[in-house]
């Protein structure tokens, strides 16, 4: 792909690991990306985007400091500060 | 199916699965009949909170000894009971609620309920989450919370492993002069007939002076950390005490799974049978529990519903013998079921058996309130 092609990249960190992703990511995405998961379940199993269209509640993670955003519905912006749960 | 038994408990809710489990215990044939599934009334929507509560001395008698049961019990219930000794603290927003935290504390020791004032900041230390300043409030650490449905499944197991018969889906038709008669026409003999059916015991033991007194709560999406006691308003009780009109109050659960619930509310003359949520009514919950905890608002909240407490006119419940020589009572419990379910049930049981009890059982008689079924009749002479 040539440079001109290149979707422009913007810095995030999850679980504070700093992570560079294509714009217009949804941070359900970059925290797939990072090899993590979403959330972990009440008896402890992982937890990941199921509907992918904010419906499942599945893929809830804590963004800029707010928990249970579904991250399905969330684009990465420059310096967000992605938690896991 | 054996049809004849030395006691019959109407009703699984947390109440009569105790009184199951104490008949079956001393020995008793014990049949429990549960219309629905276990727990599924007022236990279910109930907090499940393990509380001191000092309404009256009665009450604080009550609770304080049916506190120590549930703490004798806590080791062997299983996790998912979720039993936790989180304790309760009282917040206090001002000085003339401090007052009040101190006449409490007095009132406790005295009872011999451990209790610990906090001051603002050690209030804010323990719930960083509470708004500041507050005046402070006061720790009673050994109170608990537990899950209620579970805990009665639990006691009902117990039960049948005393040997109790578990009659699920079954409904009363009536229960009186030593027979239990079931919907399907099945006629179960007893020497003893429990009603322990909360705020549906009217309707089988006519003008008991119990009346469906609807509450709702709240429940969050997990916050791990975000409260660590249930916190109750000081003028809860002041809440709980009006008798008429709807009221809701500051009172706040911290669930093992870092979930939320939230209460609470109050409504009388509600149509017993209308489950649906009074949006007006949560939205005054929610602003009231903003009032203490200012980000509360902003957490997400999985579900909201209501249930009906059996409310009696002195906030006291009904345990004992009726007119009926083979019916006795184990209702009217209201909003303090879930902790005085284990007391409810040794002192009925201490009765039954004639064995001395550890408190009084006479405030809690129902001889002690008159019967509005008498007054009723005289109404429509």
């Amino acid at each position: 792909m040539s440079e001109q092609m290149r979707p422009e990249q913007i810095q995030i960190t999850i679980d504070q690991q700093s992570i560079t992703v294509a714009a217009g990511s949804t941070v359900a995405v970059a925290i797939a990306l990072a090899g993590l998961n979403c959330r972990t379940s009440v008896t402890g199993e992982p937890r990941g985007p199921l509907c992918a269209m904010g419906i499942c509640f599945e893929c809830r993670a804590t963004v800029n400091g707010i928990a249970h955003s579904r991250t399905c519905q969330l684009l990465c912006e420059p310096a967000m500060d992605i938690r896991t749960q | 199916m054996t049809t004849s038994y030395d006691a019959v408990i109407l009703g699984a809710g947390i109440v009569g699965a105790a009184c199951a489990l104490e008949c079956a215990r001393a020995g008793m044939r014990v049949a429990i009949v549960e219309r629905d599934t276990i727990g599924s009334g007022a236990t279910a929507a109930g907090m499940g909170h393990v509380v001191a509560m000092d309404d009256s001395p009665a009450q604080l008698a009550l609770t304080g000894y049916s506190r120590s049961l549930w703490t004798r019990l806590s080791p062997e219930l299983p996790a998912s009971v979720e039993y936790h000794a989180c304790g309760t603290i009282w917040v206090a927003r001002d000085e003339e609620e401090m007052d009040e935290v101190h006449r409490k504390l007095a009132y406790y020791t005295a009872e011999g309920i451990e209790a610990e004032v906090l001051d603002s900041n050690a209030l804010a230390e323990a719930e960083p989450n509470l708004a500041r300043p507050l005046a402070g409030g006061l720790l009673v650490p050994h109170d608990a919370v537990l899950y209620p449905p579970c805990a009665a499944g639990y006691l009902v197991e117990q039960a049948q492993r005393h040997g109790a018969t578990l009659l699920l889906g079954h409904t009363v038709i009536s229960a009186a002069h030593g027979q239990v008669t079931l919907k399907d026409g099945t006629a179960l003999q007893a020497k003893i007939i429990v009603n322990a059916t909360g705020s549906l015991a009217p309707a089988l033991t006519p003008g008991l002076q119990v009346k469906p007194r609807k509450g709702h709560l709240i429940i969050t999406d997990r916050y791990p950390g975000y409260l660590h006691h249930q916190l109750v308003e000081l003028g809860y009780l002041k809440s709980a005490h009006s008798s008429t009109g709807d009221s809701v109050a500051f009172n706040v659960q911290p669930r093992k799974t870092g979930q939320l619930l939230i209460g609470s509310s109050r409504q009388f003359d509600s149509d017993s049978e209308d489950t649906s949520v009074d949006h007006k009514i949560v939205a005054a919950m929610i602003e009231r529990a903003a009032l203490y905890m200012p980000g509360l608002p902003s957490l997400s909240a999985l579900r909201i519903w209501s249930g009906f407490r059996a409310a009696t006119p002195d906030k006291l419940p009904l345990i004992g013998p009726t007119e009926d020589p083979t019916v006795f009572l184990a209702t009217g419990h209201e909003g303090l079921g879930i902790t005085t379910s284990l007391g409810t049930a040794r002192l009925l049981a201490d009765h039954l058996l004639s064995r001395p009890t550890t408190i009084p059982l006479a405030p809690y008689l129902p001889s002690r309130l008159p019967s509005s079924y008498l007054s009723d009749e005289a109404i429509h002479v």
